[in-house]
């Protein structure tokens, strides 16, 4: 049994409950056994005491879109590895994405992943179970079995299921167990052979764009088929203006639809591809200012639910290739937290509204008790230095593959120590 | 421009581009020296002796991911009229399943330490992602839908030399411009140079924001070609296309093939070209390839010198 932790003059900054001002927090057998907001705390003569010198406590950050390589492709990330990624980027628990050798798409894939999480990730691990064996599209998984396992929602991954009918039976099914179905909408014939945002940049470099009906079409469908079957839908990276609005119109008359974007939408824009820089070639691709503008405003007033870092690990076999050949995806999980930080001083969008996108909208969407600082939830938490000045370094980053987006990037915002669970699992060292 | 034999590169100044990728790296001045030294490189090929000795003792590899008869056979000419040691490779393949990769064959032949690399590959910028891996001087011959620089240049020299000069004309690009690394090469040079450009195609043929790359943009053939001092016809991979983005090649033809009827709304002086392969009697009449205003096979003779120029200019220009 580990000793009580007491975390005071802290600036407590819990969106669950849209708390703001300074306090402590005791920790006790993994859960906050106590939090007071400027009033005393009782504290055990045994505690061990940290003063955070009034940096932000909040909750660990829970990330719903992220890729490792393990099982399948274990030289571009394992769950360890990815766990000391998320630790040092203050990610306390992540959604595993089923898009592995094998996929996950069976029970006892899944209860692999929880097990040999919990013997070697530093953070929790969550994993998404497959709608479509093989992730193929076809045929369905079995959910109820999946979720018995540990799954904590359905995801085809970086997949879409270009099917209608199968689709709607999928939601169907997934209301039966009440799981959330996390969908990544890309209509693939009208995507075709595009490999990034349509439009004058990709004429000008010569590549096939991707129009931004690609995403918007299968996602008016999938909105549609969610209020027919009562499902649990949340759209799991939209990266347009149209697909904003397209949300914001469902959201009316549907509570239980929800919205998911990457932090590379949020940031980035196709400009940054420069001369075919494949670092930036992304599952969704980056889009116009406009739409990056668009999207912003789509966070700040909430029809925007979550923001994960779509990290995706990928070695520079596959990226040092030509554009068109390259593979897809940056990794991102150390990079999230500082990068969502810029929207917050650029006066874009509140802390608040930014850190609840990635702790308690998420746990609510998922089912779980993390994501806010209460008595009795679990003490996944994080303290942030939210103006600490540094610049990413690729050989730096804890993750196996070095494809970040955020190469050279100054960024302001760290995370000086990250607790799952009642232990510090990363602690800054300058 | 008078005839005058080049005598050595020593001639102009140095040209400071170690590679030649994309015509948007090159500035006015440098793209109308090329053009310059090109003009010094066409009596060349006309004399009996047709050698210049200023690549003696270079090497230079011709590397081919695209099979390519034209372009390849003009740069190893050019290079040969040089005095270059020319080594042709073709590589069949380029996907990355099937073996070595870009970057692998890039290192290889890097080793072998060649003077200069001309590219042809099916992906854009597969030829800026090779020149980023080499030691030595790398021409792009045509990377996916990008670019193909030296076909610009050879355009670009065949209508000054026919009209006198470029500025002020107006250019017609008909086509298949979505997937033509040519119309965008010949889009930035002529912009460059302040040559009014149409591009006239089909809307499903006509890449999103063309409007800002074209002066003027035209669906209907007759419309566009109104008082045109330049057709440019594109091949149109009508294998590929037939079904897809068009519906068949007689209609395609009907609309968009230019003919006599077509060309006469240009200016009665116009000249026609096409970077070829040609398509007879799918983008173009037979009689218009083959007639009088047509100066297709001028093309390819200022293709062997502008080659020359541009292999010329990077290898004896100052390298840092």
């Amino acid at each position: 049994m580990t000793k009580p932790l007491l975390i005071e003059n802290a600036r407590i900054v819990d969106p669950a409950s849209g708390t703001d001002q300074r306090g402590a927090v005791l920790i006790e057998n993994g859960r906050i056994s106590d939090l007071a907001l400027g009033g005393p705390v009782g504290v055990p003569d045994d505690a061990e005491v940290i003063n955070a010198n009034g940096l932000v406590l909040a909750p660990g950050l829970i990330d719903m879109r992220v890729f490792t390589g393990e099982p399948g492709w274990e030289y571009r990330e394992t769950l360890a590895s990815a766990g000391e990624a998320a630790a040092a980027g203050g990610v306390t628990s992540f959604v595993m994405m089923p898009n592995t050798m094998p996929a996950v798409d069976d029970g006892a894939v899944v209860d692999f992943l929880v097990r040999r999480a919990k013997a070697t990730s530093k953070v929790n691990v969550l994993p998404a179970a497959g709608i479509t064996k093989s992730l193929a599209g076809k045929d369905l998984t079995e959910f109820g079995l999946m979720r018995e396992a540990g799954a904590v929602c359905l995801s085809d991954g970086r997949n879409s299921i270009q099917s209608t009918a199968l689709l709607r039976t999928a939601m169907s099914y997934a209301a039966n167990f009440d799981m959330t179905i996390v969908h990544h909408t890309v209509d693939m014939s009208l995507a075709g052979e595009g490999v990034m945002n349509d439009g004058l940049f990709a004429t000008v470099l010569g590549l096939k764009g991707i129009p931004r009906e690609a995403e918007t079409i299968p996602l008016s469908r999938d909105l549609q088929l969610a209020a027919l079957t009562g499902v649990r839908y949340h759209a799991a990276q939209i990266s347009t203006e149209g697909s904003v609005e397209i949300v914001a119109a469902a959201k009316k008359r549907n509570a239980r639809v929800t919205a998911g974007i990457s932090i590379n939408n949020l940031c980035l824009n196709e400009n940054d591809i420069g001369r075919y820089r494949t670092y930036f070639k992304l599952g969704t691709p980056l889009r116009s200012e406009d739409d990056r503008r668009a999207v912003i405003e789509g966070l700040r007033s909430g029809v925007i639910d979550t923001i994960h870092s779509d990290h995706d690990p990928q070695d520079s076999e596959v990226k040092r290739q030509p554009f068109a050949e390259a593979s897809i995806g940056a990794i991102g999980l150390e990079t999230l937290l500082a990068a969502a930080l810029r929207l917050v001083h650029s006066d874009d969008v509140p802390l608040l509204t930014v850190l609840k996108a990635m702790t308690s909208r998420p746990a609510e969407i998922l089912g779980l008790e993390a994501g806010r600082i209460a008595k009795d939830a679990p003490a996944d938490l994080i303290l942030v230095d939210l103006d600490y000045p540094w610049q990413v370094d690729e050989k730096q980053l804890r993750s196996r593959s070095r494809n970040t987006s955020f190469e050279n990037a100054r960024l302001a915002g760290k995370v000086m120590r990250t607790i799952v669970g009642g232990e510090t699992v990363f602690l800054h060292k300058d | 421009m008078a005839d005058t034999p080049a005598r050595t590169s020593g001639d102009f100044p140095p040209f400071r581009q170690r590679h030649l990728i994309s015509i948007a790296d090159l500035k006015q001045h440098e793209i109308i020296d090329l053009l310059d030294r090109a003009e010094r490189m066409v009596p060349v090929s006309r004399q009996e002796r047709k050698s210049l000795p200023t690549l003696s003792g270079k090497t230079q590899i011709n590397l081919f991911f695209e099979p390519s008869t034209r372009t390849q056979s003009s740069f190893e000419i050019a290079g040969k009229r040089l005095g270059a040691l020319v080594v042709n490779m073709s590589v069949k393949t380029s996907s990355v399943s099937k073996g070595e990769t870009l970057v692998d064959t890039a290192a290889t032949l890097n080793a072998m330490r060649p003077d200069v690399l001309v590219v042809r590959h099916g992906a854009a910028g597969a030829v800026e992602l090779l020149s980023q891996k080499v030691g030595c001087s790398v021409i792009n011959a045509g990377d996916g839908a990008h670019e193909h620089p030296t076909q610009a240049l050879l355009d670009a020299l065949t209508i000054r030399r026919h009209k006198g000069r470029i500025s002020g004309l107006t250019v017609a690009i008909c086509g298949d411009i979505a997937n033509s690394r040519v119309a965008r090469s010949n889009l930035l040079l002529l912009g460059a140079l302040h040559v009014r450009t149409r591009v006239i195609a089909p809307r499903n043929l006509l890449p999103a924001g063309i409007e800002h790359l074209a002066t003027e943009v035209f669906t209907d053939m007759e419309e566009g070609l109104k008082g045109v001092d330049v057709v440019m016809m594109l091949r149109l991979q009508h294998e590929r296309a037939s079904g897809k983005m068009i519906p068949s090649v007689r209609e395609y033809y009907r609309f968009y093939g230019l003919d006599a009827e077509k060309l006469a709304f240009a200016n009665p002086d116009a000249i026609v070209m096409h970077p070829g392969p040609m398509n007879r009697g799918v983008e173009i009449d037979p009689a218009i390839a083959d007639g009088s205003r047509s100066v297709i096979t001028d093309q390819v003779e200022m293709g062997v010198a502008v080659r020359m120029a541009v292999l010329d200019a990077l290898l004896s220009g100052d390298q840092a």
